[in-house]
C-alpha cells in the first residue's frame, strides 16, 4: 500500500515547515509541530522504520496505532531524539532533531511505559525535581495545582512505589505537563488502567489540548481512545504508514464500523479493495 | 514558550545541576541502609588496616619509622575508589529506576547530568570518608588532616581519576545496559595493584612501572610515602598526576559523549535493561 503520510491528511500548516530550514533555532510558530520526512531507523538487519513522511499541525491530536513491532515507539523515540535515525529527517517545532533539540526540549514533554518515575521519592519530590528540570517558575504552585487538576493531592507525600498503577499513571501525567509543554509525546498513556481511570486520563488530555492549543502525538493500541481522542489516525505496519487519515475517514476507506475493526483487517493483511 | 517556563541560557544551568544533585540527595536520605553502607565499609577498612599497622609496626623498624603510611594509603585508596563509586552509584540508581529515558528526555545536557555525578560523590564520600578519618584519629593516632596543604594536592588527583574512571564505567553501563553493571564494582580494582597504594612501584617488575607510571594514583601514592617517610613533598609527581589527569578526564567525556550516541543509534536508551 503507497504511504499517504505526506497526503491527505497533512494540515495546511504543515507545508510551511520548510520555512524552518532558513530558520534553525527560532520557531516559526505557523510551521508543523512535527515534520517527519524519509525517515529510516535499521537495527543492524531489522528495518524498524522504513521510510515515511508526515507532518503534524499545532494543536491537533494525532494516534499513531499498530502492532506490536510496527514500528511506533521507535517512531516516537527519533522524533524525541532518543534514537537515532538511519536516514531522513525530523523537525520539532521548527528546530532539527537531534541537532537543535535542547532549543525544544523545554517546549516538549513526554510518559511511556518504557520510563518510571524514581520509586523511593514522593510525589512532591519528583514533581519538585523536574519543574527544576524545566525551569518552571512559581513552582509549589504548579505543583499544588497539577496535584488539584490531576487528583494527586492525597498521595503527594507518598512515595511513589507506594502508588497503584493508576495513581503511577497520573503522576507520570503530571510530570509530562509539568511544563505546560507545546507538544506531549505519549506511548500508550493509559496502557494497564481500568476504564474508569483511563477515560479519566482521556478527559483530562482532551481538556489540557483545548486549554493550551497543544499538539499531541500518542501511540496506542486502545482503539477506541484513538478514536475517541485525535483527529488523525496514522497506521503503521512492519515500520510502514499503512494509511493516514481522520478516524472517520479511515472507517469509511474500510468500510468498518470501529477503528479495532480497521486494524484487525491491516494486522491481517486485508486490504481495503477485500474488504466487505 | 509556555509561560510557566523560565528562559534558560544556552550554556549549563546551575538550576539543573542543582536539580539533580536534590534528586540524589533525596535518595540518599530516604534509605538509611544507604547512608549507613556509606559510613560502614570505610570503617571497617580502618579499623582491620589500622590494627594491622600497630601489629606490624611493633615489629619491624620500617613501619615503626614510616608511621600512618599504611593507614594514609588506606585513607587515599578509599578516596579514590569511593569517589568512582560515589559517581558510579548514583549513575546506576537511574537505570535501577528507569529514569533515564525521563531524564534524556528533559533540558537536562549530559554535561549537566555528569557535573551533578561529581557533586554527589563528593557528598557521598565525604560522608563515609570523614568518619574514617576520625576513627584513624582516635584509635591509632593518625591525624590524617596534619599532612596540611599536600593534601588536596593528593585529594585532588585522586578525586579527578575517579571520575573519569566513573564517566566511562557509567558510559559503558549506558551503552550496554544493566549488563555491563559489574564494571562499576570492579574496574578500580584494576587499577590497584599498578597504582601502588601500599609498596613502592620499585617493587614492581620494571617494564610494569612503566605502566604503572601511566596512571595518576601511583604518583600520589609515591608522593604520600615520600612524604610521611622522608617528609618530603614531591609537587613535580603532583604536577605529572595533573597533567595524566587531564588527559583521561578529557578523554573518558570523549568517550562517554561516543557512548552516548552509540546508545542513541542502538536505541538502548529508552531500553536501560541487561
Amino acid at each position: 500500500m503507497q504511504q499517504r503520510g505526506t497526503g491527505q491528511a497533512q494540515a495546511p500548516a504543515a507545508k510551511e515547515a520548510t520555512a524552518a530550514d532558513q530558520a534553525p533555532v527560532a520557531d516559526q510558530g505557523g510551521s508543523a509541530a512535527i515534520d517527519v520526512a524519509h525517515l529510516v531507523k535499521v537495527y543492524k538487519t531489522t528495518r524498524a522504520v522504513d521510510d515515511i513522511s508526515f507532518s503534524i499541525a499545532r494543536g491537533s491530536i494525532t494516534g499513531l496505532l499498530g502492532g506490536n513491532g510496527a514500528g511506533k515507539t521507535t517512531t516516537i523515540a527519533m522524533i524525541m531524539g532518543l534514537v537515532l535515525p538511519t536516514s531522513g529527517s525530523v523537525e520539532v517545532l521548527g528546530a532539527k532533531i537531534p541537532e537543535q533539540r535542547y532549543d525544544v526540549l523545554g517546549r516538549m514533554n513526554f510518559e511511556s511505559p518504557y520510563v518510571d518515575m524514581p520509586m523511593r521519592l514522593t510525589v512532591r519530590q519528583n514533581l519538585t525535581i523536574f519543574g527544576r528540570l524545566y525551569a518552571v517558575k512559581h513552582l509549589r504552585e504548579r505543583i499544588d495545582q497539577l496535584a488539584a487538576d490531576l487528583d494527586l493531592k492525597e498521595f503527594l507525600d507518598r512515595s511513589n512505589g507506594k502508588l497503584s498503577a493508576g495513581q503511577k499513571t497520573r503522576v507520570a501525567l503530571a510530570k509530562a505537563l509539568i511544563n505546560e509543554p507545546d507538544l506531549l509525546l505519549l506511548d500508550e498513556p493509559t496502557a494497564s488502567l481500568d476504564p474508569d481511570t483511563a477515560d479519566w486520563v482521556r478527559q483530562h488530555l482532551e481538556t489540557y489540548r483545548k486549554t493550551h492549543n497543544a499538539t499531541i502525538l500518542l501511540a496506542s493500541h486502545n482503539m477506541l481512545e484513538v478514536e475517541r481522542l485525535c483527529d488523525r489516525v496514522i497506521i503503521m505496519k512492519r515500520g510502514k504508514i499503512e494509511d493516514d487519515d481522520s478516524p472517520e475517514g479511515i472507517m469509511a476507506r474500510y468500510n468498518r464500523d470501529t477503528l479495532e475493526e480497521v486494524f484487525l483487517d491491516v494486522a491481517r493483511g486485508r486490504v481495503r479493495e477485500e474488504t466487505p | 514558550m509556555s509561560e510557566i517556563v523560565s528562559h534558560q541560557p544556552r550554556g549549563i544551568s546551575l538550576q539543573r545541576i542543582n536539580a539533580m544533585v536534590l534528586r540524589y540527595w533525596y535518595l540518599l536520605i530516604s534509605s538509611w541502609p544507604r547512608l549507613l553502607e556509606l559510613i560502614y565499609w570505610p570503617a571497617l577498612q580502618i579499623i582491620t588496616w589500622g590494627f594491622l599497622q600497630n601489629y606490624i609496626s611493633q615489629a619491624s623498624g620500617f613501619f615503626a619509622k614510616a608511621g600512618g603510611t599504611l593507614i594514609g594509603a588506606v585513607i587515599l585508596w578509599d578516596i579514590l575508589f569511593r569517589g568512582q563509586l560515589g559517581f558510579s552509584i548514583s549513575f546506576l540508581e537511574e537505570m535501577w529506576a528507569r529514569n533515564l529515558g525521563n531524564l534524556m528526555m528533559s533540558p537536562l545536557k549530559p554535561i549537566e547530568f555528569l557535573l551533578s555525578l561529581m557533586i554527589m560523590s563528593l557528598i557521598r564520600l565525604a560522608i563515609g570518608v570523614i568518619p574514617m578519618t576520625l576513627l584513624a584519629l582516635f584509635f591509632f593516632g593518625f591525624n590524617f588532616y596534619a599532612i596540611g596543604l599536600p593534601l588536596i594536592a593528593f585529594f585532588c588527583n585522586l578525586i579527578f581519576t575517579s571520575w573519569s574512571v566513573g564517566v566511562f564505567a557509567s558510559g559503558l553501563v549506558l551503552r550496554n545496559g544493566l549488563g555491563a553493571e559489574s564494571i562499576v564494582w570492579t574496574l578500580m580494582f584494576a587499577v590497584m595493584p599498578l597504582a601502588c597504594i601500599y609498596y613502592p612501584v620499585e617493587v614492581l617488575p620494571v617494564w610494569l612501572q612503566y605502566v604503572a607510571w601511566t596512571l595518576p594514583p601511583t604518583y600520589v601514592f609515591e608522593g604520600m610515602r615520600s612524604l610521611l617517610i622522608d617528609h618530603v613533598f614531591r609537587a613535580d609527581l603532583m604536577a605529572w598526576a595533573l597533567v595524566i589527569n587531564a588527559i583521561l578526564f578529557t578523554a573518558s567525556f570523549a568517550v562517554f559523549l561516543a557512548l552516548l550516541q552509540s546508545a542513541k543509534r542502538n536505541g538502548s536508551l529508552l531500553a536501560g535493561g541487561e
